[in-house]
């Protein structure tokens, strides 16, 4: 604990309490599952070429979404923090409501638009284009649910950064790209990275949407959720194994970030 | 983020506890045992393809027995077997194999012997426009048809491979669905060309698709066991449900829906 919080005194019941009752609730479950996982079986599971397709998958599509995640959702969280617009906290709402959607729903909501007989269907046929049943599909599956959670994060974060900043910039000469790039982004880098991450959870975890919209076939659409669903039929001891897998996996790749990039970040944000 | 911009989500969330504790109160009181044995909810798990006849049968139960209710559950059988073995509350269960039925009578979790009370055998079905003009099984085998089954670790999915080795099929399907509601939801919706589902299926889903018989399927049979749960809350009307399952009225809903004689 730092001095300065040795100097407020000791924290309050009121909070401890709730905050150890807290992480308990959040750590224990996880504790029980490693411990009815048949640990013998995991080397295994994790060289098994089934396992092994799953996990691919499941990274490149994850990633993916991501990507795409970045790429679109990042100009829709400025123009909601940025731009006043007429219905724009009705878009805010908009928005949200993928999150709220039972993923199983929200699965067929884009059979109802990419699908074959859905509302784009057929233009996309047009063009050679079939979605379900592909590893595309599975990409577009997670970045729907995943868009909400990173929107939600960078838009809470530009706002919640000092405007002001942007226009000192533009009375600089900047204009607004260059305002963007060089001075809203980077101050809204924690709640970039933050939204980067939960919408990678999000993707990699993503089942109910995924099986309903892309299907379930091994290589091309069976992702670690899929397989894990699939195996709890078979054998629960051998899917408790599997969501070990992902979860060491994905515990792994943001340790990782954290070290590397999350570390380096702040630094460079704070020099600068 | 601001005072003013975090109230409004505590009071999203306070609400949002409210309705939860609602609900979980009300699940309560419906349980509770407060009209003895033979009242109240008797809870019966059914494999997916039950769905229609178990929803038939139990309007004349709680016809049959005032004051009872019965609620229903359907999902992929193993998915239900592994409820069971897990100590989910409920007082019947119904597979659509033997092989997990085994698993809960296995586990000691079933109260006397599972009884066999219908079969099923598998059906091809096309959507109602028939995409890819499908008019018999071994045009699964042709370049570019998408169909679906269910994975094998279901019932379904197992006798579809079953099936499919059978009768010469060596073209992969583009997808392998958790249940059969799953694999017909595909072929109903047009995503997929066709589809291998149950016989009961076909009737459940009325015109919306077209079925296409399967040679060899009248040989390979999956038959239904019915068990009550060791512990079940309503022993008695669990029993009176496994009676009407297997009596003659019982038996008449099954056979409408496309079940065989056990």
């Amino acid at each position: 604990m730092s001095r300065r919080g040795a100097a407020l005194g000791r924290p309050p019941l009121l909070l401890l309490a709730p905050a150890l009752v807290a992480g308990a609730f959040l750590v224990l479950p996880v504790v029980a599952l490693l411990a009815r996982t048949p640990w013998s079986t995991v080397i295994g599971q994790v060289t098994s070429p089934a396992v092994v397709d799953a996990l691919r998958l499941s990274l490149v599509t994850s990633l993916l979404a991501v990507a795409v995640d970045f790429v679109i959702g990042v100009p829709l969280a400025w123009c909601l923090a940025r731009v006043d617009f007429p219905g724009r906290s009705l878009v805010r709402a908009l928005v949200i409501v993928p999150l709220v959607l039972p993923p199983v729903v929200g699965g067929v909501a884009l059979l109802s638009t990419f699908g074959r007989s859905g509302l784009l269907g057929p233009a996309l046929e047009r063009i050679g284009v079939s979605l379900p049943f592909t590893t595309a599909a599975v990409v577009v599956a997670h970045a729907f649910v995943s868009l909400p959670f990173f929107v939600l994060a960078v838009e809470g974060a530009l706002r919640a950064s000092n405007r002001e900043y942007d226009v000192v910039a533009a009375t600089l000469g900047a204009g607004r790209w260059t305002t963007f790039r060089t001075v809203s982004l980077p101050l809204a880098g924690s709640g970039l990275l933050a939204g980067l991450v939960l919408a990678w959870s999000r993707a990699l975890g993503e089942f109910g949407a995924t099986i309903t919209f892309a299907g379930n076939y091994p290589g091309t659409t069976r992702t670690m959720p899929n397989a894990i669903y699939v195996e709890l039929q078979a054998d629960p001891d051998t899917a408790v194994v599997l969501g070990v897998i992902l979860m060491v996996v994905s515990v792994a790749v943001l340790a990782l970030l954290r070290e590397q990039w999350f570390d380096a970040a702040l630094r460079a944000s704070v020099r600068r | 983020m601001t005072v003013r911009r975090v109230l409004p989500v505590a009071t999203f969330l306070s609400a949002a506890l409210l309705v939860l504790g609602g609900c979980a109160s009300n699940a309560g009181a419906a349980s509770g045992d407060g009209g003895g044995d033979r009242t109240g909810a008797l809870t019966v798990l059914g494999a997916a393809s039950l769905t229609e006849a178990f929803t038939t049968l139990a309007e004349d139960f709680e016809a049959d027995h005032p004051g009872t209710h019965v609620r229903l559950a359907f999902d992929s059988s193993a998915t239900l077997a592994e409820q069971v073995n897990q100590g989910a509350p409920a007082d019947v269960l119904a597979t659509a194999d033997t092989a997990t039925m085994q698993t809960v009578s296995d586990a000691g979790n079933t109260a006397g012997r599972p009884r066999l009370f219908a079969t099923n055998h598998l059906q091809l079905v096309v959507p109602e426009n028939n995409p890819a003009g499908i008019t018999k099984f071994t045009d699964l085998d042709r370049p570019g048809v998408k169909f679906v089954v269910c994975v094998d670790t279901a019932p379904c999915g197992k006798l579809a491979k079953t099936v499919l080795a059978r009768t010469g099929i060596t073209h992969p399907p583009v997808s392998e669905e958790v249940d059969v509601k799953a694999v017909e939801r595909k072929v109903q919706l047009g995503e997929a060309d066709a589809g291998v589902v149950y016989a009961t299926d076909v009737v459940a889903a009325g015109h919306k698709v077209r079925a296409i018989d399967i040679p060899t399927s009248n040989q390979n049979l999956n038959s239904y066991p019915i068990a009550t749960l060791k512990d079940a809350r309503k022993p008695a009307l669990a029993r009176a449900w496994v009676r009407l399952v297997l009596s003659a009225k019982g038996q008449k809903v099954l056979s409408d829906d496309g079940f065989g004689k056990p």
